[in-house]
């Protein structure tokens, strides 16, 4: 081990060493800076994270939803009690409730304006067509997600328009009546369709939805992000180092430690 | 992060026997906590010595881990491969017969084949449980809703009932019961209509006015059964707006047959519901009303046409 030469690199030393047992033992130190610090396109604007505020709001829907768990009641009886008494006794329940609520709209919202800034920046084109399927399977997941979510609260909206929901399934050619059997968990609406929507809602779904959302980063960071349409430098070809126009500022700076090349 | 380690070794601890003993003075102090404070400062003493020693143990040196001897297989020098390629490079070991099905071949065939086994052991029964009950045990209870005097002749009733005891009040459901007396041939007649709407399943309303005055409840099993006289000119969804007239057949909107019927009974003067049917047109009227009936179909489904053709397939209801 090298002798420490200042009292600067002894602070270095002793501050580094917790990272540095980790990154020994684990690697992942590396695989964060491998995954967050990436070469990205030079003209790449604010459309380009619409894919991270996605994530966001499905994180937010995660950590709600696991703490609304908590005090939420998944049967005819007690559902809707419980629903009432989230929002109205537990200590900023309206809120977690609420952020629960209107976060699905925000989700599903982001994820349509992520999936059209994809489309139009014609992002899915080769070699990114296996994540775009990705992606639209996590569109489908995310809608069953909201689908499931809204028998949970029990009022009479949501009972008929599950009803509704579970019937259209079941006009469906051919499968459709065993679909929407399944999905009742019987021949009516009752206490097994609340419960199997429950269950699906916060562990079948969310868990394949992380398992996809998984996929799609690691395609992404594999890929990497691509130009917009109107980029002027086109994918693949070298950079052509521009020599500054004019006079050094904020948008066009000049080169480090001032001396020019 | 820069590493700031200059050597490549690996710091590995020697082997140590201690913390065997460790782990015994944390169990004697799980056990003593429950049993005797004796036990538990036994566990204290020992957890204490073997912690101490293993410390001293891992941290007396870091020498690089003994270099290990390579071992070393004796291998049977195949003759050396001619220099033509292709099919005939294989020749020498297949006439050797020692790798015609080499052993890491048959190691990883295995482990697959038996990851296979089990993941099909575990996944399949869970399958089961989770599709197949909805289709199994459907069976639909027979429903007391009153007795017969109950219902007026010509009129609708708005009845409420319970269509599965042991489920409860998650099963209640509304119907629309008209007497129609005596037919021709002397047999009682009652029309009962669901009123589940044959779209997509709204409860459909009576278009006309409700006698909630008349309200009439009755204990049956122990849940309250009610009936509420009603004077309707036809039935309408507030979903969509399909509308049916008061025989139940679709008059207006998206609905695609009539609305479901119920068979009933009549047993020591009270009205029985039996199983539900589905219908596509009602001819006539009242006890005269000639019914061909289909199997109990979903709303949204026809039962009759060609479009029937594509639900060859019900569930059990």
């Amino acid at each position: 081990m090298a002798a420490p030469t200042s009292r600067r690199q002894q602070v270095e030393d002793a501050a580094f060493y917790p990272v540095d047992w980790l990154e020994e033992r684990t690697g992942l130190v590396g695989g964060i800076k491998w995954f967050l610090y990436r070469k990205v396109p030079s003209d790449i604007s604010w459309a380009q994270t619409l894919g991270s505020a996605t994530l966001t709001a499905f994180l937010v829907q995660a950590t709600t939803g696991v703490f609304l768990a908590m005090y939420y009641k998944p049967h005819p009886d007690t559902a809707y009690e419980s629903i009432q008494y989230i929002t109205n006794d537990v200590t900023l329940g309206w809120l977690v409730r609420g952020m629960h609520r209107w976060g699905a709209s925000v989700f599903i919202i982001l994820l349509f304006l992520h999936m059209a800034r994809v489309f139009l920046f014609g992002a899915y084109k080769y070699p990114r067509e296996l994540n775009w399927i990705v992606g639209v399977l996590l569109l489908v997941l995310g809608m069953l997600e909201g689908f499931t979510g809204y028998l949970l609260p029990w009022d009479e909206t949501a009972y008929w328009a599950t009803v509704v929901g579970i019937n259209l399934n079941g006009t469906a050619p051919f499968a459709g009546p065993l679909l929407a059997q399944f999905l009742r968990g019987g021949a009516e609406i009752g206490t097994d369709t609340l419960s199997r929507f429950y269950s699906m809602h916060m562990l079948l779904l969310p868990g394949a939805i992380f398992a996809l959302i998984g996929l799609h980063l690691y395609l992404v960071m594999r890929l990497g992000v691509t130009s917009p349409p109107w980029s002027k430098h086109p994918a693949g070809a070298d950079r052509v180092e521009v020599p500054p126009a004019g006079r050094p500022g904020l948008m066009r700076p000049g080169p480090r430690g001032g001396v020019a090349k | 992060v820069d590493s700031h380690r200059d050597d490549e070794e690996p710091h590995v601890p020697g082997p140590s026997l201690w913390p065997i003993g460790f782990a015994i003075g944390i169990a004697c102090v799980l056990i003593g906590l429950v049993v005797s404070w004796i036990a538990a400062a036994i566990g204290a003493v020992l957890t204490a010595i073997f912690g101490f020693l293993w410390i001293r143990d891992v941290t007396a040196s870091t020498e690089p881990a003994p270099a290990v001897e390579p071992e070393v297989r004796e291998v049977a020098v195949a003759p050396a491969p001619p220099t033509d390629g292709g099919d005939a490079a294989l020749a020498p070991a297949a006439a050797a017969g020692e790798e015609r099905y080499p052993r890491n071949v048959f190691l990883e065939a295995t482990t697959l084949g038996l990851g296979a086994v089990i993941g099909g052991i575990v996944t399949l029964p869970v399958l089961g449980f989770a599709v197949l009950p909805p289709f199994l045990e459907q069976d639909r209870d027979e429903a007391d809703i009153g007795p017969v005097d109950a219902f007026p002749e010509g009129e609708y009733v708005i009845v409420t009932y319970l269509a599965d005891l042991e489920a409860g009040e998650v099963s209640r459901r509304t119907l629309y019961v008209r007497n129609n007396g005596l037919r021709e041939d002397g047999q009682p007649s009652f029309t009962i209509v669901s009123n589940r709407c044959v779209h997509l399943g709204c409860p459909v309303q009576p278009n006309g006015p409700i006698n909630e005055d008349e309200r009439q409840v009755e204990d049956i099993n122990g849940y309250p059964v009610s009936r509420i006289p009603t004077l309707p000119a036809g039935f309408g969804c507030p979903c969509h707006g399909g509308q049916y007239d008061i025989e139940g057949n679709r008059t207006a909107g998206p609905p695609v047959r009539a609305l479901d019927r119920y068979e009933f009974a009549i047993r020591e003067g009270r009205l029985i519901l039996l199983d539900p049917y589905s219908v596509s047109y009602v001819e006539g009227e009242g006890g005269e009303a000639t019914i061909v009936k289909y199997r109990h179909a979903g709303p949204g489904e026809h039962v009759d046409g060609w479009s029937a053709l594509m639900y060859p397939i019900q569930a059990p209801s």
